[in-house]
């Protein structure tokens, strides 16, 4: 095995037509370091690694290998120097093996494969790395931490000596992340990788990298050793002078209200596409005026139940109660009992991408006057002036209401969606990682929006993927895992360390 | 005659058609889940096994050979292929779209050239006798069998090693699986797929020329009757596995053969419904196969009618 190799970039610069992404950037990435990249999303992060990694050449600037200039003109040319990318989604094959992806990988697969040899050379190889992975089940059936360390398994298997690592925790329990960057911080100690992570979790710089630069609008803001940089001040160089809206004051609960249930879920079951049971035996309610946060990692049927609970997926069994009666997902029940939701991925599961904003924002209030008139004629000049207003009022970023919704950004689908939910009295709003996606202030504008309707009395129902949300949001949390509620408390009562196994199913 | 008598009648007669009327869902299947595995679908090859029947009759009879018709029925299903293969790398092009196109355009191209050959008698191909030595007239019927079912099954068990154990194997299930994966490791996605659709192509056609030189061994223009199309059927149900492959297109032969087995014995009641069985079945295995959330794991990612 041979020794980490160090990477720099020297005024790096990039510019797509009249934009610039990346302008004169050099960060300092030596061999054995464990170098985070900071930065809001569009600051150029990834424009920064696609240059390194040869997928886009830069328009001024050059990739230094330990102190030597490097060509790299394409992705291949990478590998060949010993560069090696994990990105966010996962890029193994599905259906093959961890041996499978591990000796395709390699680029020059035998005519035959001798499985036996292969076998005792991956068990050697293994030996020499701190991962341990089942190598003969289909990858499909591993979890997420394991995919991610077989991600980097494939890297070090091609003898790749600088990793750079996109977002590796955004699908892992805090747990399993902890024990990845922990070896891989093992790995840098030891003088065997170099690693270049971009992140957005302080926790994790601040407990595993060894320096940090940040980006801010394709500009190098800060850089430093981890330890010297505090979390405030890391927090200021991404955000720079861009102030988020004041937080919403929280109003405490009243304890009548305390007592009633606004919503209430009882043995709920339910199954994904395939059959497989996903959500077994769900107890939860939620009071109104409070949060219910829903902590757990992507996949243990989050989905499931919220597509459940709104009309998406069959319910298999049990029993959902909305202000105490019977709750059936229709749109008349929806409408009777204020029902609203911000589902994930918005463009896909509540809005029709290619209806205009307008026809959007309608899409509940449509056959209701005063948009609706006499014989069931829509009347489109209403229908316009309601969503103007909207747009104005939630600051939604569009060029008319009569766009597409597609051509939207991300972050105004969101906010014309949240518009649209939060236009009428809500007694019950089910949010689904209603910031996933999003830059700071985008995002805190959304929370506040969310806490602004609990403290107007309606009950939340908040699932997300992003711990610190939680934290930051709920009055109470629940942890799924594997189907069914693993721990609920409020969260003054619990800490990330106790919900973080209640993740990983202890 | 006796019922135990008439009932083994029955069943030699099974088997035997069985294994004549599998053959060339065998190898139409086995084309189509090749070209699934890559990621793509073929629904064109009902078009391929008709050229592919004309073409090997075309040849046959001109050549005197019958298996220089089988290659003339593999070439031309390749082509077939190679066109498929070819229109379907072009951006938001729809290989569902595609597929059936190329198969209008496959059957009108055998019935064009098909014309003049629809009387003649081209030589048939070989058969096997296996059962000689027993003694029994229907057995030893039944066990006469076509040098194109035993290449066909053991192409059956060879496929599915080599998609396990083999440089090719692998790089098509990836193609299949993963698309990312695949451009990773600089692997041209559509070389791979028209690699598969071509050879998909050649093994529909080789199945093709088993209808017009074997069984029922001439060509005329109802020669197939959507045997094609219930192949890709077919390979949902055998969960893209080659073996399985072989296992459900026997299974459908003996279907097929259930109609004339009956009628050699006097049973000529719903001799149309028992000739409509591998068409039922069809119908059956889709609802089945859809039922079972099995068929849906297997199937490759990549494998899909929105691109």
């Amino acid at each position: 095995m041979s020794g980490a190799i160090g990477l720099a970039t020297v005024g790096m610069t990039k510019i797509f037509g009249e934009f610039t992404a990346l302008e004169d950037v050099s960060i300092d990435v030596r061999a054995g370091d464990f170098h985070a990249l900071l930065g809001e999303n569009g600051a150029g992060k990834s424009t920064l690694v696609k240059c390194m990694m040869g997928f886009q050449p830069p328009t001024r600037g050059q990739v230094l290998l330990d102190g030597k200039p490097a060509a790299i003109a394409d992705p291949r040319a990478a590998r060949d120097l010993g560069i090696g990318m994990v990105y966010q989604h996962f890029t193994l094959v599905p259906s093959f093996t961890a041996a499978e992806n591990l000796v395709a990988a390699r680029g020059h697969v035998p005519a035959v494969v001798d499985w036996a040899k292969e076998r005792r050379a991956l068990d050697k190889f293994l030996e020499t790395t701190p991962f341990r992975v089942p190598l003969d089940r289909p990858v499909r059936e591993l979890a997420a931490g394991e995919k991610q360390k077989l991600e980097i398994l494939k890297l070090l298997y091609l003898d790749q000596r600088f990793l750079i690592l996109d977002e590796p925790t955004s699908v892992l329990t805090p747990g399993e992340a902890d024990e990845i960057l922990g070896l891989l911080r093992g790995m840098t100690d030891a003088g065997l990788v170099s690693v270049l992570m971009i992140t957005h979790k302080f926790r994790e710089v601040n407990a595993f990298a060894r320096n940090l630069s940040v980006l801010r609008r394709g500009r190098l803001v800060g850089a430093g050793a981890v330890g010297a940089v505090s979390t405030v001040e890391m927090t200021q160089m991404m955000v720079g002078d861009a102030v988020p809206r004041p937080r919403a004051a929280r109003v405490s609960k009243a304890p009548a209200v305390e007592a009633k249930r606004a919503l209430e879920v009882i043995a709920l079951y339910a199954s994904d596409d395939a059959g497989t049971p996903r959500v077994r035996e769900l107890d939860l309610h939620v009071a109104p005026g409070e949060i219910l946060g829903i902590a757990g990692v992507s996949g243990n049927g989050q989905s499931e139940f919220i597509e459940a609970l709104t009309g998406q997926r069959p319910i298999d069994d049990g029993r959902v109660f909305v202000a105490g009666q019977p709750f059936s997902p229709t749109r008349a029940d929806f409408a009777r009992f204020k029902v609203f939701g911000l589902p994930e991925e918005p463009l896909r599961n509540a809005a029709v991408p290619r209806m205009s904003v307008a026809e959007n924002m309608a899409l509940r209030s449509f056959d209701r006057a005063p948009i609706a008139g006499a014989f069931g004629w829509l009347r489109p000049a209403t229908m316009r002036a309601r969503a103007r207003d909207l747009v104005a009022r939630y600051r939604v970023k569009t060029t008319s209401v009569d766009a597409a919704i597609e051509t939207l950004s991300g972050g105004n689908v969101q906010r014309a969606i949240l518009a649209r939910e939060l236009s009428e009295a809500v007694d019950l709003l089910i949010v689904v990682n209603p910031c996933f996606g999003l830059d700071f202030s985008s995002a805190a504008e959304i929370r506040n929006q969310i806490l602004e309707a609990r403290n107007r009395g309606t009950a939340v129902l908040l699932v997300s993927e992003d711990l610190d949300e939680i934290l930051e949001l709920a009055d109470r949390v629940a942890v799924m895992s594997q189907g069914h509620i693993a721990l609920t408390a409020p969260i003054g009562e619990t800490d990330r360390n106790a919900i973080g196994r209640a993740m990983a199913g202890h | 005659m006796s019922d135990i008598a008439t009932l083994a009648t029955v069943l030699f007669a099974m088997i035997g058609g069985a294994i004549r009327v599998s053959t060339p869902f065998l190898f139409v299947s086995l084309g189509e889940c090749v070209t699934e595995k890559a990621g793509r679908i073929n629904l064109g090859l009902e078009g391929t096994l008709v050229l592919g029947a004309m073409a090997a009759y075309m040849v046959a009879y001109e050549t005197g050979d019958p298996w220089l018709g089988v290659l003339a029925a593999g070439c031309a299903g390749l082509i077939l292929g190679v066109m498929h293969a070819t229109l379907c790398s072009l951006p938001r092009v729809n290989d569902v779209a595609i597929g059936i196109a190329l198969m209008s355009f496959g059957t009108g191209l055998a019935f064009f050239f098909g014309k003049p050959y629809i009387q003649p008698q081209a030589p048939r191909l070989p058969s096997v006798e296996l059962g000689g030595w027993i003694g029994n007239a229907q057995l030893a019927e039944a066990l006469t069998i076509n040098p194109l079912f035993f290449i066909g099954v053991a192409l059956a068990f060879f496929l599915r090693w080599a998609f396990d154990n083999t440089r090719y194997g692998l790089l098509l299930r990836m193609a299949g699986d993963s698309v990312a994966a695949s451009r990773a490791m600089g692997v041209s996605v559509d070389g791979v797929r028209l690699a598969a659709t071509a050879a998909g192509g050649f093994l529909s056609g080789i199945g093709g020329a088993f209808l017009s030189l074997y069984y029922p061994g001439s060509w005329n223009e109802a020669l197939s009757s959507g045997q094609g199309l219930m192949a890709v059927a077919l390979v949902i149900f055998a969960r893209w596995d080659p073996q399985r492959c072989f296992y459900a297109a026997m299974l459908f032969g003996a279907a097929g053969a259930l109609g004339p087995a009956l009628q050699s014995v006097g049973i000529v009641k719903g001799y149309y419904f028992f000739n409509a069985a591998p068409y039922i079945l069809t119908l059956l295995i889709m609802i089945g196969a859809g039922r079972d959330g099995k068929a849906a794991r297997a199937m490759p990612s990549e494998l899909g009618v929105q691109r």
